[in-house]
């Protein structure tokens, strides 16, 4: 099918859309016809087992992979910042956190230091960019992504070698810029418990979508216990934790989850 | 001082000035190996420059971008890996060169000369083509800059800002070539990755920002080459390993430098 004509079917409100995509290396099938749409002001999850073409399918979307099948549509003019899920910058490039920021192209109306401001690690704009700490790494990429005023947020992976505190701390963060930009957000995670309260709608993809819906019903999807079930309780104890102190609604959704499963 | 070492001076200063600037990507993207496997190939280059009777510059550009096409079209599979096909590329295209050569022998060219340099015996015309080939890359490079800088950092991010990767990818080949075909005549094909990676790598300690990198770079490979020649006349050492030589021991120099400073 061409782009123009999916171009007619999609309201103003649809930013992308995905039909459809099948990807396969060396005849083993990463996407098998995978469908992703982002509206305007969303925030839709992507969750999946480690492996499970998480990333495959943020790259299909972006254009920096073609699918063997199926097609991507993007509204035209869409403004996107990405945040890869690895960026290590080689140790032997002298690279400030600023500099970093100002290599974006999209720098014109955010500067950097009001980026590094919005996500909170100000402080770090003269650092070594390889100087910083997991978390404060994830929050300049975020910055970084912020800069081009972007319609949708890209986010594999933001809180990668983040500690579980701060892991939460990030989420609330990802949701706030939502809720002030009124930009649309898709986010990659493993760890659905985590992004629950910053999540409008998720898919569970195991190359191919097993259930998709409002976090709690996906909680509690059977598919999606038979994906997680081990993992969700190890990562429950971090969870209830973690969420104690400043996440009454978020914990709740846990302690279902795990009185249905415990 | 006689013309010739003054020849020498101006040509292997023209080839340290350029060389850092370029050479500081080569180590950023980790492509040393790339940089050497299209230095080899400069050597089939020039047997075919003989054999065609082809300006020997204009050979080695157009068969270093050749193999360099030839290695983006090989990543597109992905059963072997990279170092993998530049292993095949640089060793099978140096005994190309090798083989081609012995074709040409009539000419009796000087293979040592190719392969380690003979910047004792530079030309004003060699002179004029290092100076002009070099300004051109310059200008080239800081043509590309930001946006090469950009891909060095993270090609998928750069691509989905907008930056044309594979053009500026190519542009950067194109680049190299053409310093490799001017300096080989200067540091030969087997040393000319050394003057692009050393004096860069030696830079990087005293560098806060990546184009102070590349200007002590420069500083560095013109000590290199005015260090190397000095050796060269005094000592009668063939002159391009002996510039090799001393950038090799600047290197070790900043290195132990850093080390205090970091005790």
């Amino acid at each position: 099918m061409l782009l123009a004509d999916l171009n007619t079917e999609f309201s103003d409100e649809t930013l992308l859309e995905v039909r459809g995509a099948t990807v396969s290396h060396n005849g083993h099938v990463t996407l098998d016809r995978v469908d992703l749409s982002v509206c305007r002001g969303e925030i839709v999850t992507l969750i999946g087992p480690n492996g499970s073409g998480k990333s495959t399918l943020i790259k299909v979307a972006l254009s920096l992979l073609n699918p063997g099948s199926g097609t991507v549509f993007r509204k035209p003019g869409l403004r996107i910042g990405y945040l890869p899920q690895h960026l290590m910058v080689d140790p032997t490039l002298p690279l400030t956190v600023g500099r970093f920021l100002s290599l974006s192209p999209a720098l014109v109306n955010t500067g950097p230091r009001e980026a590094l401001a919005e996500v909170g690690v100000e402080y770090v704009i003269d650092n070594p960019f390889q100087s910083l700490s997991g978390g404060e790494a994830r929050r300049v990429l975020l910055a970084r992504a912020l800069i081009g005023e972007p319609d949708l947020l890209v986010l594999d992976e933001p809180s990668a070698g983040v500690d579980v505190m701060g892991q939460g701390e990030l989420y609330d963060l990802i949701r706030k810029i939502r809720d002030e930009r009124g930009c649309s957000v898709l986010l990659v995670s493993h760890d659905l418990h985590l992004v629950m309260a910053a999540t409008d709608r998720v898919l569970c993809l195991n190359h191919h979508i097993c259930c998709a819906g409002q976090p709690a019903a996906v909680a509690q999807h059977p598919e999606y216990l038979a994906l997680f079930g081990t993992e969700l309780r190890h990562s429950l104890a971090l969870y209830t934790h973690d969420h104690d102190h400043h996440h009454d609604l978020a914990g709740e959704m846990v302690d279902q989850a795990s009185h249905k499963h415990g | 001082m006689d013309d010739f070492f003054v020849r020498a001076v101006v040509a292997g200063l023209g080839v340290a000035l350029v060389s850092a600037p370029v050479g500081c990507f080569i180590v950023w993207r980790r492509m040393a190996y790339f940089g050497a496997a299209l230095a080899h190939a400069a050597l089939l280059g020039i047997a075919l420059g003989f054999l065609l009777s082809i300006d020997l510059v204009l050979a080695v550009i157009a068969v270093c971008v050749l193999v360099g096409l030839a290695l983006f079209a090989m990543q597109s599979q992905r059963t072997l890996s990279e170092d993998t096909l530049l292993g095949i590329l640089a060793h099978a295209t140096l005994a190309a060169g090798l083989l081609a050569i012995s074709f040409v022998e009539s000419v009796r060219m000087d293979l040592m000369a190719y392969l380690f340099g003979d910047i004792l015996a530079v030309t004003v015309w060699d002179v004029l083509w290092v100076w002009g080939g070099g300004i051109a890359v310059l200008a080239g490079l800081a043509g590309i800059w930001r946006p090469l800088l950009s891909i060095s950092i993270h090609e998928e991010l750069a691509q989905v800002d907008g930056v044309p990767v594979t053009r500026i990818r190519f542009l950067f080949m194109l680049l190299l070539s053409i310093i490799i075909a001017v300096a080989m005549k200067i540091v030969g094909i087997l040393l000319i990755i050394s003057l692009l990676i050393i004096p860069p790598a030696a830079a990087r300690r005293f560098a806060a920002t990546p184009e102070q990198m590349a200007g002590i770079g420069a500083l560095i490979g013109s000590i290199s080459v005015g260090g190397g020649l000095m050796a060269s006349l005094h000592w009668d050492t063939p002159a391009g390993p002996s510039i090799v030589v001393v950038a090799a021991l600047l290197f070790f120099v900043s290195l132990a430098t850093s080390g205090r400073k970091a005790g």
